[in-house]
C-alpha cells in the first residue's frame, strides 16, 4: 500500500451518496484542497453522465428490458445491478424491481441484513439482494468510479473515512465496515454524520475558534432523507487548546424529508381526489417531486402564499392530460409545522402509538412524525450530560441548554423550518432563563457530511482539531439469573456492562470480573442493551431493574465456541471483552480462562 | 427556351461545320480550346461547412423530452386549449426542460453589466460574442445599450455514450405489464 495522496470523505446515505476529495500535498493547516466528486452514473440507457450526488438506489433489471450493452458504466460494461439517478426514475414506474432504502434496511434489527430480502415486495423472478450487498453496492460504484477518474491512484490505498448515523447501534457499524470490505475498501474508518457536519462547518469557517469558547454546547440537528439524527457537542479547553468532544447522540429516528414530501403530496393529492381526479403511484412521485419544489419556495419567501403545481400524464397528450393542483400556504403550515415541526412545550414527548398486530414486515418508521417533540425528549434525557465535563455548570431546568445549533440536511434548504425549531429552541431556552442559540451559518446541506468525512480523514493524518467521543452508549450483556425453574415465568435477567460510555477507537475496555458459562459446540445467544445516559458504569457493572428510558434492548449477539479441544456439550469459563477498533467499530469477544483463547462474538444476530 | 435550345438535326450539322473549321482554321480552333478548358481566373476557393453531430443534438431533445415532456408538447395543438390547460403543461416543460438544460450546461451571460445600462465595447471587442445593432457606423470603440446580456455555454456535459446507443430512439415508447 502507498502512501495516500488523497483524503476521501464518502457519505452513504439513506437516498443520496456523495464522495468528497482532498489532496492531500496541496493542503496545507487549514488551507484545504477540497472538491465533489462528480459520480458517473447511468441516466438513461446507453447514456453515463456525472453528477455529485449518486442516489441511493439499485434497481433490478429483467433481461429483456433493455438492450445489450445499454447500462455500461466506464468500469464495467454489464454491470449486474443499475444504480443512481436511472435506477430511481425506473423504480417510479417498476417499484417491484427498486431496492430503495437499504441504509435503513441495514439498521433493522428484525430482520437478517444479509440475506437477499430487497426489495421487499419483488416478484419470485427476481433476484433479491441483501441490505448488506446493496450497501457494498453503492460504496463500490464509488470506488470504482474514483479509480477510473485517477488512473494510477487506487480509492483503498486513500486515507478513506464512510460516514455512519450517529444512531446506529453497534451491529449497524459493523455492517457497513462489512459493506467497506465487500466493495474493497478494507481500511475505511467510520464517522458519525452529525460530527462530519460540524467538521464541515469548521472546514469552511474562517477563525472557526473565535466562534466557540469553553462551555458552548452545540446542538447538531441533522435531517436528511429519510432518517433524524441528532447529537450533542460540547466544546472544551485541554491545555490551554479548544477541544472538542460529542457527548450525547439521539435515538434512531426514520423520518425524513421524504417523509415531508410525500406527506404535502397525499394532502394535495387528496384534495384532487375530492375533485374526482384520481393520482397513480408515478403520479403521485411527481406531485411528491413538486411538492419538495414548492415547500422550498414557500419557505424560503421566493413564492407568495400559493404554489402552483403540474402533475404530467404518462402519455403523448401533455396538455390536456395534465393535472394542476395548488399548493396552498395554509395546507403547507398544516402538514409541514403542525405535522414535523408542531410548537410544543419541551417537557412534550414523543408518542408511542400501538400498532395493530399484523404488521407487514417493513421499516421501523419513527410512529411520532413531530422532529420537536423528538428534539425534547432527546435534550431531557440528556440532561446530565455534561455533568462531569470541567468548565460546565451543573444542570439546571428541566433539560440540557445547548448553547449553539447546527443544521444540517436537504431538509433545511427551507430556511423557515431552520427559523421554526431555532425560535422553539429559544423560546424553550428562555423559559428556563437561559440565553437563545447561537447559530453556526454556512453549511452546504447536500455534500457537508462527505466534505466533512473527508477533512476528517485530513485531521486524522496531522494536525487540526478533532472532536473526540467514543462510543455514544454503554452496553450492556443480558445475564440469566441462576433460579429454580417456574413454569410460565421467565428467569430474570441483570446487564452486565461490557463497553462503559465513551470508549474510544483503539481502546480495549477493561474485562468485567464476572465469569460465564458457554457451552462448546453450540451457538449461545444474549440479549443486548445500550443506555445513551448510563455514563458512569464501568465494565462488570451489574444493573438488576432498569427503566426504559436507560437501557433500550438491541439485537441479540450470538457467540459459537468451536468444539475443537474440548468436547460438545462442555461448559467453559468465558469472560468477556470488548474494545473499539481504529476503525470505529465494536468488538466483543469471549475468551476462555482455560487456554486464553478468543472467541468472535457476532453482533448481527437476527433476533426472532 | 425551345428556341436558344437547337434540335438535333441542327446540331448535327453544327456539329460537322464544327469539325472542319476547327480542323483547318486555326483561330477558330484557339476559340474551341478555350471554350473546353475552365476559365483562367481562379475560382473562389469552397467553404468547408462542418456537419454537426447529430447524435448531439438528438441526445439533448432526449433529455428535453425525459426531463420535460418537450416534443409531447410542441406536438400538441396549442389551439385547442385554454389558457389554463396549456399554463399546467407548459410548468412541466418548464420546471424539466430547466432541470435538463442545466444538467447538461453551465450557463454564463456573455455581458455581466445590467440589461438597460450604456457599455462600452473596445477597439478590439469580440464580434462572435457580442452582435452590434441599430445605427452601426465608424469605428469601435462603440458606445450602445446593453438590450440583451447574451448567453455562454461556460462548459457542456453531455452524457457519454456506450457502444451500440441509437441515438434516433428520443424516447422509447412505453407498454406497462
Amino acid at each position: 500500500m502507498s502512501s495516500p495522496s488523497y483524503a476521501i470523505g464518502v457519505d452513504l446515505g439513506t437516498t443520496h451518496s456523495a464522495l468528497s476529495e482532498i489532496e492531500l500535498d496541496l493542503s496545507e493547516g487549514e488551507e484545504v484542497a477540497q472538491q465533489m466528486f462528480s459520480v458517473p452514473q447511468s441516466v438513461a440507457p446507453f447514456q453515463v453522465e456525472a453528477r455529485a450526488l449518486l442516489p441511493s438506489f439499485a434497481y433490478i433489471p429483467h433481461e429483456r428490458e433493455f438492450p445489450a450493452g445499454s447500462l455500461a458504466l466506464p468500469w464495467n460494461a454489464n454491470p449486474p445491478l443499475l444504480l443512481g439517478g436511472l435506477a430511481r426514475d425506473l423504480g417510479a414506474k417498476t417499484p417491484t424491481r427498486l431496492v430503495s432504502s437499504a441504509k435503513s434496511w441495514l439498521c433493522h434489527p428484525k430482520v437478517d441484513r444479509r440475506a437477499p430480502i430487497l426489495p421487499v415486495d419483488a416478484s419470485e423472478d427476481v433476484a433479491r439482494i441483501s441490505p448488506l450487498e446493496a450497501s457494498a453496492a453503492y460504496l463500490a460504484h464509488l470506488g470504482q468510479a474514483w479509480d477510473a477518474a485517477h488512473p494510477g491512484t487506487k480509492l483503498s490505498d486513500q486515507e478513506l473515512v464512510i460516514t455512519v448515523p450517529a444512531s446506529f447501534d453497534p451491529a449497524a457499524r459493523e455492517l457497513t465496515a462489512q459493506a467497506a470490505v465487500l466493495a474493497g475498501m478494507p481500511g475505511a474508518t467510520l464517522l458519525e454524520e452529525p460530527q462530519a457536519a460540524l467538521y464541515a462547518w469548521i472546514a469552511r469557517t474562517p477563525h472557526f475558534r473565535s466562534q466557540l469558547t469553553p462551555g458552548d454546547l452545540i446542538l447538531v440537528v441533522d435531517v436528511g432523507g429519510g432518517t433524524t439524527d441528532l447529537s450533542l457537542i460540547a466544546v472544551l479547553e485541554e491545555e490551554g487548546r479548544l477541544a472538542l468532544s460529542r457527548v450525547a447522540v439521539g435515538e434512531h429516528i426514520l423520518l425524513g424529508g421524504d417523509n415531508m414530501d410525500l406527506a404535502l403530496a397525499h394532502a394535495v393529492g387528496a384534495e384532487l381526489r375530492a375533485e374526482g381526479k384520481m393520482l397513480d403511484p408515478w403520479q403521485l412521485r411527481a406531485l411528491a417531486h413538486g411538492c419538495r419544489a414548492g415547500k422550498e419556495a414557500l419557505l424560503s419567501g421566493a413564492a407568495e402564499s400559493d404554489y402552483p403545481l403540474a402533475i404530467p400524464s404518462r402519455g403523448r397528450h401533455l396538455i390536456g392530460g395534465t393535472l394542476r393542483a395548488t399548493l396552498r400556504r395554509q395546507l403547507l403550515d398544516r402538514v409541514i409545522f403542525d405535522g414535523f415541526f408542531p410548537v410544543v412545550p419541551v417537557d412534550s414527548r414523543p408518542r408511542h402509538q400501538e400498532r395493530g398486530a399484523l404488521t407487514e414486515l417493513g421499516l421501523p418508521y419513527a410512529r411520532d412524525a413531530a422532529i420537536t417533540r423528538h428534539v425534547a425528549a432527546f435534550l431531557h434525557r440528556q440532561l446530565d450530560a455534561t455533568a462531569e465535563l470541567p468548565g460546565f455548570e451543573s444542570a439546571r431546568g428541566t433539560f440540557l441548554h445547548p448553547t449553539a445549533v447546527l443544521f444540517n440536511g436537504g431538509v433545511f434548504k427551507a430556511p423557515g423550518l431552520m427559523d421554526r425549531l431555532r425560535d422553539l429552541l429559544d423560546s424553550w431556552l428562555e423559559a428556563d432563563g437561559a440565553p437563545p442559540l447561537r447559530v453556526l451559518e454556512g453549511a452546504d446541506l447536500d455534500h457537508a457530511v462527505a466534505r466533512g468525512a473527508a477533512y476528517y480523514g485530513y485531521v486524522k493524518r496531522g494536525g487540526g482539531v478533532r472532536i473526540r467521543g467514543g462510543t455514544a452508549q454503554a452496553y450492556y450483556v443480558g445475564v440469566e439469573q441462576a433460579m429454580p425453574a417456574i413454569p410460565g415465568v421467565d428467569p430474570p435477567v441483570r446487564a452486565l456492562c461490557v463497553a462503559p460510555f465513551g470508549l474510544e477507537e483503539g481502546m480495549t475496555a477493561d474485562e468485567p470480573p464476572q465469569q460465564l458459562g458457554l457451552v462448546v459446540g453450540e451457538s449461545v445467544r444474549f440479549r443486548f442493551f445500550g443506555s445513551s445516559v448510563r455514563r458512569e458504569d464501568v465494565s462488570g457493572s451489574v444493573l438488576e431493574r432498569w427503566t426504559d428510558e436507560e437501557l433500550s434492548e438491541l439485537g441479540a449477539i450470538e457467540a459459537t465456541l468451536p468444539a475443537d479441544g474440548a468436547s460438545p456439550g462442555d461448559v467453559v469459563p468465558v469472560r468477556l471483552s470488548a474494545r473499539v477498533t481504529e476503525l470505529g467499530v465494536l468488538e466483543l469477544s469471549a475468551i476462555s480462562l482455560e487456554g486464553e483463547r478468543r472467541y468472535t462474538i457476532e453482533l448481527d444476530v437476527r433476533s426472532d | 427556351m425551345s428556341a436558344s435550345r437547337p434540335s438535333f438535326f441542327v446540331r448535327f450539322s453544327l456539329a460537322f461545320a464544327a469539325f472542319f473549321r476547327t480542323l483547318f482554321d486555326a483561330d477558330f480552333a484557339a476559340g474551341v480550346r478555350d471554350l473546353r478548358l475552365p476559365a483562367p481566373e481562379p475560382e473562389p476557393e469552397p467553404v468547408p461547412l462542418r456537419e454537426a453531430d447529430a447524435d448531439a443534438a438528438m441526445q439533448l431533445l432526449a433529455a428535453l423530452q425525459r426531463k420535460g415532456r418537450f416534443l409531447d408538447f410542441l406536438g400538441e395543438d396549442v389551439s385547442s386549449f385554454s389558457d389554463a390547460d396549456i399554463g399546467a403543461a407548459a410548468r412541466v416543460v418548464h420546471d424539466g426542460a430547466k432541470l435538463a438544460v442545466a444538467e447538461l450546461f453551465d450557463l454564463v451571460p456573455i455581458r455581466s453589466e445590467q440589461e438597460g445600462s450604456e457599455i462600452e465595447l473596445e477597439a478590439d471587442y469580440d464580434a462572435h460574442a457580442v452582435r452590434i445593432v441599430g445605427d452601426v457606423r465608424g469605428q469601435p470603440p462603440f458606445r450602445g445599450t446593453l438590450s440583451h446580456a447574451g448567453w455562454r455555454v461556460a462548459a457542456a456535459h453531455l452524457p457519454k455514450l456506450a457502444d451500440g446507443h441509437d441515438a434516433c430512439v428520443v424516447a422509447p415508447a412505453e407498454v406497462e405489464l
